[in-house]
């Protein structure tokens, strides 16, 4: 696909125009709110990226928190109580000998929302001050955190299915604990985050060095 | 305000890259490849053929498998002379009791209503064009409404879900599966096939008024 203008590189804003980051409709930047294919509010940038970012970040980690600390599932056998945290479960399902299971289920509800705060806040950074990392990386980075933030919510239906299941009385049953309802909210958060991030801004902070060389 | 750049006025035979708003001349590519933006690699246009048929076959097969998955039992445990079997709606209700009671709402709209609405939408919106009709009046509206709920609908995280569950259960008691968990598994595959098959940008461009 060949490049427009004479220009190396030249964004959609440079040239004074905006896409529709929903539809692709290009139209002149300014010249109305809304498009006109799609109805969709017309932005050059998504509004308020970073605040938007780091409140549904910030909220997501707190969530975070009591996700871990409580108990996920309240299992009764026998009349005994015995509470399962999201690592100790996993740790449970190790010692079954299970540990194709205990590993999807550290890094569904383990590894993945905490490499998704981290990389959410490296992205942030590094459009405020720069980053080590090549712009390419990071738009990798965002796509997949992006991609995969969804499958954390694993651990919520896990805890939905035994619940709904194992109810047999006396004998054996299951309920949620604290931490199920803490988790979710953690992983829509952390969605939410990812979604209110711009990837455009990734690539704004390459062009403004060669935008104020041409002024 | 930057400068404006010498670009020609034909806003139709340019395209933006959506992921870092390059401004790209729009060249479509040769069926079944895909076009993408030199400078982040993002797909612009992937030019897949019979793309409405595809996005329709999609969303009616989810419809017809949706049906199915929450009407017949999902799973079914038995142990020690007692039997009991769940169905999506008892996974759905699992949160009902006391302050959890929101999650329900959650969990059903993740598993079922999204997966159904989206289903519905691009069956409005795709459907009449597919007959050789004009896309109906809120056409745009319901495909945007679809491709907001991509990430929402979670149907095919369930499954695994069930499968997670299942490794937990079976040393506790004897665990089969029912009909509706094979109806969700292939919902799975469905899902995969038009991720793969559709094409935003195509189906903008068909939708659009001015272009009919």
């Amino acid at each position: 696909m060949a490049l427009a203008g004479p220009q190396e590189t030249i964004t959609a804003r440079e040239a004074g125009l905006v896409s529709c980051d929903n539809c692709g409709t290009l139209e002149p930047l300014g010249s109305r709110a809304i498009c006109t294919r799609c109805h969709a509010t017309l932005h050059s940038r998504r509004p308020n990226s970073a605040q938007r970012v780091w409140a549904w970040l910030i909220a997501g980690i707190i969530c975070y928190i009591p996700a871990n600390i409580y108990p996920m599932l309240l299992t009764k056998t026998f009349g005994r109580v015995s509470e399962g945290t999201i690592v100790g479960g996993a740790i449970e399902l190790f010692e079954y000998g299970a540990w194709f299971v205990a590993v999807v289920v550290i890094v569904a509800s383990v590894v993945i929302p905490v490499a998704k705060f981290v990389v959410i806040a490296m992205l942030m950074f590094g459009v405020r001050y720069g980053s080590r990392l090549s712009a390419h990386r990071r738009m990798q980075l965002y796509e997949i955190t992006e991609f995969i933030g969804r499958w954390s919510m694993i651990d919520v239906f896990v805890v939905a299915i035994l619940t709904a299941l194992v109810q047999l009385g006396f004998i054996a049953s299951i309920n949620p604990g604290p931490a199920a309802v803490a988790f979710a909210l953690s992983v829509v958060f952390t969605m939410l985050a990812a979604q209110s991030f711009d990837p455009r801004l990734i690539w704004d902070t390459l062009e403004e060095p060669q935008a104020r060389a041409r002024r | 305000m930057r400068t404006r750049h010498p670009i020609s006025e034909n806003l139709d035979s340019l395209i933006a890259c959506r992921s870092c708003d390059l401004l790209l001349d729009r060249v479509i590519p040769p069926p079944g490849k895909v076009a993408r933006c030199p400078r982040c690699h993002h797909v612009l246009i992937s030019n897949k053929r019979n793309v409405i048929d595809n996005t329709l076959a999609g969303a009616i097969s989810t419809a017809i498998l949706m049906v199915a998955a929450i009407f017949f039992p999902f799973i079914a445990l038995d142990e020690a002379g007692l039997h009991r079997d769940a169905s999506v709606m008892d996974a759905i209700g699992a949160f009902a009791d006391g302050w959890s009671a929101p999650l329900t709402i959650a969990v059903a709209a993740f598993i079922v209503v999204i997966p159904v609405t989206r289903a519905a939408a691009l069956i409005y919106a795709l459907l009449p064009l597919r007959l050789g009709k004009k896309p109906p009046s809120q056409a745009a509206r319901s495909f945007r409404l679809a491709m907001a709920l991509k990430p929402w609908s979670m149907a095919e995280i369930f499954i695994v879900g069930v499968a997670v569950a299942l490794v937990k259960v079976t040393d506790l008691a004897d665990v089969s599966l029912g009909p509706s968990f094979w109806a969700f598994s292939a919902l799975i595959v469905v899902v995969v096939f038009e991720n793969s098959t559709l094409c935003e940008w195509t189906i903008w461009r068909l939708l659009d008024p001015k272009r009919r």
